[in-house]
């Protein structure tokens, strides 16, 4: 009985499998792995190709889960760029100015730093009930000029920051580099807690339908207040990271990542009206974007196109979920005539 | 009047409002504030800034927020039925494209400049597409032709630049009005904002619009054409950043496709400033027009001041924040004050 029971258990999560939104997402990816391998085989099979299809998008992909996390709650972050600029040059400075500081206490400086910044974002989100979309447009600004102003043409270099902290941003542990592995941890905890968390389910519930989230008793000011929160600290998280991995740092850092962040989401499935979606299809929407940017000049096209197709998937995922949605109500509606 | 068009939830006026006295009725509205901080802003910065007073620096001014000014006349209805255009600068940078690239073949700039215009319109017309007929959120249709649009204008020019435009046309783009110091250009924005203003404040058009953002639902039982209107609107913000494309083209001699990259966030925070709601319903132009005007105001003043563009930009995020923000400690506050029972105000 027991046997049977895990059988049709495991039948039907292969079933959900089959009809999730990631999984089609899954499919292009692999889809352009393959192809692309097949013209160049040194896309994959080279340890740079390897490493870099894995290493390039962790980045993209924290910010891309914190920005999920926020869209499902009906909300937007904007700011998530000028956050990783930020906490980038923040990392810089901090090596710079004391000289000796554990690499563990930069990392925890990165993290509070940025949940602070989305502190601030969440509070006049939740407490003003002003749109996300206007207060992170505006705070995208202010940060953006904050760090202008405290960078100047200032630059951060390599050699400002300690060898094993750079090589964090290049090295690997069984072939994986490690910071596939920090981003890829996050990614298992984001998703376990959405998914089977308490506080998580209610991010859906207040996504869906924040009055009535509201009226059933769930907090919704304290929720949003901490999707904000996460989605600062992971961005901030992202711009330590990107300090490791680029080695230099100037105002400019992470300009504009808010769109890439915005698009991987969208790309995978998370709605942009808040309520459904998973991190884990964010996490593959962020791998898909910018694999597809080094997969385009290997299959002959020029690298400036990579926007118009990015624009091209963007648009493909909403339709692709206006249909779904579509097909999913006339089922609903079938299934309640027949009834 | 309870007009049931522009009234469209049928709150009822707050007659104590009327018992305020002149100047406060004047000032603790969105854009007697603007105005007013507008005023102060000028006067502040003609007493303590060398030169601002200027006809050049004037003339600058108008010159730098001229594609805004343009491109906030269209986003203002777009933006008060409640749905937003995040791709209008990306058609900026690929209508510089298209005229770049067409007079580079040989084509006259004017037959350039009108295809630029009609590939604007065609641009505006696919969001339009995608948001009344298959029913997407325009948020997310925008985000995606914002990456489109651009990726088409860079995709055609990559990273060179057509520079070789007729001088007769690129010194109109600079020219000023006699010896006012206001540029040429200001002609066609005066008679644009004139067309917009009679069509969104005086026309059965623009009070559906309100409608619209106010609630769709009850505008279409009101016999308002929501998703015809909505289209209009999105190709007329696709025409007129093509337009904008045009002038920013002519005026720097140079067509690129990443021209004008980020300013969809300019013309948006300047329209919020302006008092427009971000929920729909609510706006109107003058309002919005000082909301630009403030913004390229505290730019210029503060660049002649030797301050750099940083604080500027953090002073533009923080005016858009505390804009919005003190709309909702204002509500918040007269729903306190109000009694239990009487009608809230939400807007």
């Amino acid at each position: 009985m027991t046997a049977e029971t895990t059988g049709s258990r495991l039948a039907s999560g292969l079933g959900g499998l089959l009809k999730a939104r990631e999984t089609g997402i899954l499919i292009a990816l692999a889809l352009i792995v393959v192809v692309t391998t097949a013209k160049n085989p040194n896309f994959l099979f080279s340890s740079d190709g390897f490493r870099d299809l894995l290493l390039t998008p962790s980045i993209l992909l924290l910010v891309a889960v914190g920005q999920a996390i926020v869209i499902i709650t009906r909300n937007v972050d904007l700011s998530v760029g000028s956050v990783l600029g930020l906490t980038a040059y923040l990392t810089g400075r901090l090596f710079i100015d004391i000289p000796g500081i554990p690499i563990v206490a930069v990392f925890l400086a990165g993290l509070v730093f940025g949940g602070l910044l989305g502190l601030i974002n969440g509070a006049l989100v939740a407490f003003a009930r002003v749109p996300a979309l206007v207060i992170t447009l505006g705070t995208l600004y202010a940060f953006r000029g904050i760090n202008v102003l405290w960078t100047g043409s200032d630059r951060i270099n390599a050699s400002d920051m300690p060898k094993p902290f750079l090589a964090l941003g290049t090295q690997s542990i069984l072939f994986i580099p490690v910071l596939t592995i920090i981003a890829v941890v996050v990614l298992v905890a984001a998703g376990w807690f959405m998914r089977n968390q308490r506080a998580g389910r209610e991010l859906y519930a207040i996504g869906s339908d924040p009055d009535a989230a509201n009226l059933y008793g769930l907090n919704v000011t304290r929720r949003v207040l901490s999707a904000f929160v996460v989605s600062g600290a992971l961005a901030g998280l992202a711009g330590v990271l990107y300090a490791a991995r680029y080695g230099t740092v100037n105002s400019q850092a992470g300009s504009g990542f808010e769109l890439e962040a915005v698009g991987a989401a969208v790309i995978g499935g998370v709605a942009i009206f808040g309520g459904s979606g998973t991190v884990w299809g964010a996490a593959i929407g962020a791998y898909l974007l910018f694999t597809i940017n080094r997969a385009l000049p290997i299959l002959g096209v020029q690298d400036f196109w990579q926007r118009a197709v990015v624009g091209v998937l963007i648009l493909g995922a909403i339709v692709l979920d206006r249909l779904l949605a579509l097909r999913q109500s006339r089922k609903l509606v079938e299934a309640r005539d027949i009834e | 009047m309870t007009d049931l068009i522009s009234g469209g939830t049928a709150t009822p006026r707050v007659y104590k409002d009327y018992a305020r006295p002149l100047w406060q009725r004047v000032l603790l509205t969105r854009e007697g504030a603007v105005y007013a901080a507008l005023i102060l802003v000028i006067v502040v910065a003609a007493l303590s800034v060398r030169n601002f007073g200027s006809p050049i620096t004037m003339t600058y001014l108008l010159l730098d927020v001229t594609p805004i000014l343009l491109i906030a006349l269209p986003m203002t209805l777009v933006i008060i039925t409640g749905e937003i255009d995040l791709s209008v600068a990306s058609v900026v940078g690929l209508s510089s494209v298209v005229l770049g690239t067409l007079h580079q073949g040989g084509l006259p700039i004017e037959a350039a400049a009108f295809v630029a215009i009609v590939v604007g319109a065609i641009a505006g017309a696919f969001n339009g597409f995608l948001i009344t007929v298959v029913g997407l959120p325009s948020l997310a249709v925008t985000i995606g032709t914002l990456a489109l649009y651009r990726g088409l204008a860079v995709g055609l020019l990559g990273t060179t630049a057509v520079t070789d435009f007729t001088e007769f046309w690129t010194d109109l783009a600079k020219s000023k009005l006699g010896s006012t110091g206001v540029p040429t250009v200001m002609i066609l924005f005066v008679l644009l904002l004139v067309v917009f203003a009679i069509v969104l404040h005086f026309t059965p058009f623009g009070r559906g619009v309100f409608a619209i953002g106010l609630s769709s639902e009850a505008a279409r039982f009101s016999g308002v054409h929501v998703e015809r209107t909505k289209f209009i609107l999105f190709v007329l913000t696709g025409t007129i950043s093509a337009l904008a494309g045009i002038y920013y083209t002519l005026r720097f001699g140079s067509a690129r496709g990443d021209n004008a990259t980020g300013l969809e966030l300019s013309v948006i925070a300047a329209v919020l400033l302006g008092g427009v709601s971000i929920f729909g319903g609510r706006g109107a132009l003058h309002g919005v027009i000082a909301g630009v005007l403030l913004i390229g105001v505290l730019g210029s003043a503060l660049r002649l001041a030797n301050v750099t563009s940083d604080v500027i930009n953090i002073i533009t995020g923080v005016l858009l924040v505390a804009s919005v923000v003190s709309t909702s400690v204002l509500n918040w506050v007269r729903a306190k004050r109000t009694r239990p029972g009487e009608p809230r105000k939400t807007r």
